[in-house]
């Protein structure tokens, strides 16, 4: 459906957008093209083909009303084209629009050039009810201008010398308060009674309480005392992020000056900050851990905002080693089809379209590293042959309560992970079935670990068992 | 102390048979097995030393047992550890790491700091108390 725009543009005013090139059904996208999935939920009495030309109009380049100006350039080159439309699957509401945008939309290695693009200003648009950014097939053409994660899973186990099982961290609690001195005690703790890294909390920056100069000193202090009584690396995430950029760069700065070899970010410093301290932390052989936090107000709801996996792949193209990613099992929203396609997104080398896994794209990574998930929220020793079974070797597990609430002590709650953790890592290696042995499992491990037998008493009936928020739109086709 | 090095040092020690299971997953994801051993165990050492070459077309585990044995044999004071080497794209690095044979009595580490600047920001060094003797006479 290729339209004479020339009679409109004579015309003038109000034209629907489907007529002015925004919708055309007949267009096969370009290698290069970045193609993205939305889900749309159309005012009444608005088409889906209008509606789906409107996104794609409003996310490139059309406003309310034809320009004459739209004459000077090649239009259809710069134009979004919406070019397949379907229902949802099981929700006649709502359709998934196939919106293609051409190579040239984007400048080369800027995620804050994209999103303005593609969620810069369409999500507010009237004519529809609810709107959410589901996918996005970013072509390799574009990928080739980010260098993606600073270091990569496989260059951060050499860092830390530790191969064939997942990670084990904590987030050091109380979350605010406590002092410098105290809050390097519980990093001492953890870490020596086995865990490799702990963490600062998102919001713990540098509040009176605590400035951010004596935390990183004492927590700094802890990870290299626990060094000497473990005799492995360690490590501690030191959260640098701060009002301005030039406050962000100085506190990673000094990170480096005492010897660290990770750093964090808030996702809340933007996009922008994010890049900088990306291409910082590659200079400087420095780790970077990016905690989602704000996600939640634009990634959960199903019907409009972004899915968390647009949000993994603008961050595996923006560069960082870590990223949370959801645990399945723990307290924070995440159904396990979904959060395996996160997990796949943000490790593989190619991704394979999987509805069922909420993966509506092939996606070629183009040898951009792959980010260590972070699984954080709720998780206890007792879960972990589903944790490995489900997530993998290459995760960060973040006990934070699962530690620090040990009725033992901190230093014993992190050796209940770690004892757990390998007995699993052992029995999986040797052929055992560990969904179905595993709290056989554990609980043979514990006979030599009082500190596990604890933990597997204390929270032997912690479950968080509520229905996600956000699900798959296809299920799995049962086999008989 | 018990050094807590690589996969599995939170456990008892393993057995022979236990160790087998072990390199037989390796060979199973078709990863190459390594013995490597130093009696500097200093988890910033990087290069321990290579008994032979990494076993690239073993098929049965009862070879990287008795390469395992002889360097046990070899060096029975020793730290040994047994590495599966994945040389796949996009990997082209260890996926498994873990000590098969340790010293009987491990000292640990002394941890040497140098006050710097404002006198709080410290430099750290770690060294094993054994490494105060010359190679191969460290651990008894």
């Amino acid at each position: 459906m290729v339209q004479d725009k020339s009679a409109k543009y004579k015309k003038g005013g109000v034209v629907e957008y489907r007529e002015m090139g925004y919708y055309n059904p007949d267009y096969v996208p370009k290698d290069t093209d970045t193609i993205a999935l939305f889900r749309i939920t159309p005012q009444p009495g608005v088409a889906p083909e209008e509606a789906a030309a409107a996104v794609a109009g409003e996310s490139s380049t059309a406003t309310w009303t034809v320009v004459w100006t739209d004459r000077l350039t090649y239009l259809d080159r710069y134009q979004a084209k919406a070019y397949r439309v379907e229902p949802v699957p099981g929700n006649p509401e709502q359709v998934f629009a196939w919106i293609a945008y051409d190579l040239a939309l984007f400048e080369e290695g800027s995620i804050a050039n994209m999103t303005s693009s593609i969620i810069g200003n369409v999500f507010g648009f009237k004519a529809l009810k609810a709107l959410r950014l589901e996918d996005l097939r970013v072509p390799v053409a574009y990928l080739k201008t980010f260098k993606g994660a600073p270091h990569g899973i496989p260059v951060e186990r050499d860092m830390l010398n530790k191969y064939g099982r997942p990670i084990l961290g904590a987030t050091v609690k109380p979350k605010l308060g406590l002092s410098g001195r105290n809050y390097g005690r519980v990093v001492y703790e953890a870490l020596a009674g086995g865990l490799d890294f702990t963490k600062d909390d998102e919001n713990i920056n540098s509040q009176a309480f605590m400035r951010w100069r004596d935390r990183f000193l004492y927590s700094q202090e802890a990870v290299f005392r626990a060094e000497q009584v473990s005799g492995e690396r360690k490590g501690h995430y030191h959260n640098v992020t701060a009002a301005t950029m030039d406050d962000v760069l100085e506190r990673a700065a000094f990170a480096k000056e005492i010897g660290a070899i990770i750093i964090m970010a808030d996702l809340t410093m933007g996009y922008t900050a994010l890049q900088t301290l990306s291409n910082w932390c590659r200079s400087n052989g420095m780790l970077l851990h990016l905690h989602r936090a704000s996600h939640a107000t634009f990634t959960r709801q199903k019907s409009h905002g972004i899915n968390f996996r647009v949000l993994a792949k603008w961050m595996r193209m923006l560069g960082v080693d870590h990223i949370h990613a959801g645990t399945i099992v723990g307290k924070l929203e995440g159904d396990p089809n979904l959060t395996q396609g996160y997990y796949a997104i943000l490790r593989d080398q190619y991704n394979k379209e999987d509805w069922v896994k909420g993966i509506y794209f092939d996606q070629d990574w183009a040898y951009l590293p792959g980010v260590m998930p972070v699984a954080s929220g709720g998780i206890h020793a007792g879960q972990m042959h589903q944790l490995l079974h489900l997530l993998g070797d290459d995760v960060v597990l973040q006990f934070g309560g699962g530690t620090i609430g040990h009725p033992m002590g901190i230093a014993a709650g992190a050796t209940a992970n770690r004892v757990a953790l390998e007995a699993m890592v052992q029995a999986r290696n040797e052929g055992r079935d560990i969904l179905a042995e595993g709290p056989e499992i554990l609980r043979q491990a514990a006979k030599h670990s009082p500190a596990l037998a604890s933990a597997l008493e204390i929270w032997k009936d912690v479950t968080f068992d509520f229905t996600s928020t956000d699900t798959p739109d296809v299920l799995p086709t049962p086999s008989f | 102390m018990r050094i807590h090095q690589g996969t599995f040092s939170f456990l008892p020690d393993f057995t022979d048979e236990q160790i087998e299971k072990q390199i037989e997953y390796i060979l199973r994801n078709g990863w190459a097995v390594s013995i490597e051993y130093t009696d500097d165990p200093n988890p910033y050492n990087v290069y321990w030393n290579m008994w032979g070459l990494p076993m690239f077309d073993l098929k049965d585990a009862a070879g990287a047992m008795y390469e395992f044995r002889k360097c046990r044999e070899a060096f029975p004071n020793h730290y040994i550890k047994i590495n599966g080497y994945d040389p796949s794209p996009m990997w082209q690095a260890q996926r498994v790491s873990f000590i098969a044979h340790r010293p009987k009595e491990e000292p640990g580490f002394r941890l040497k700091r140098t006050v710097w600047s404002d006198g709080r920001v410290q430099k750290y060094g770690l060294e094993a108390y054994a490494t105060d003797r010359p190679e191969g006479e460290r651990y008894r």
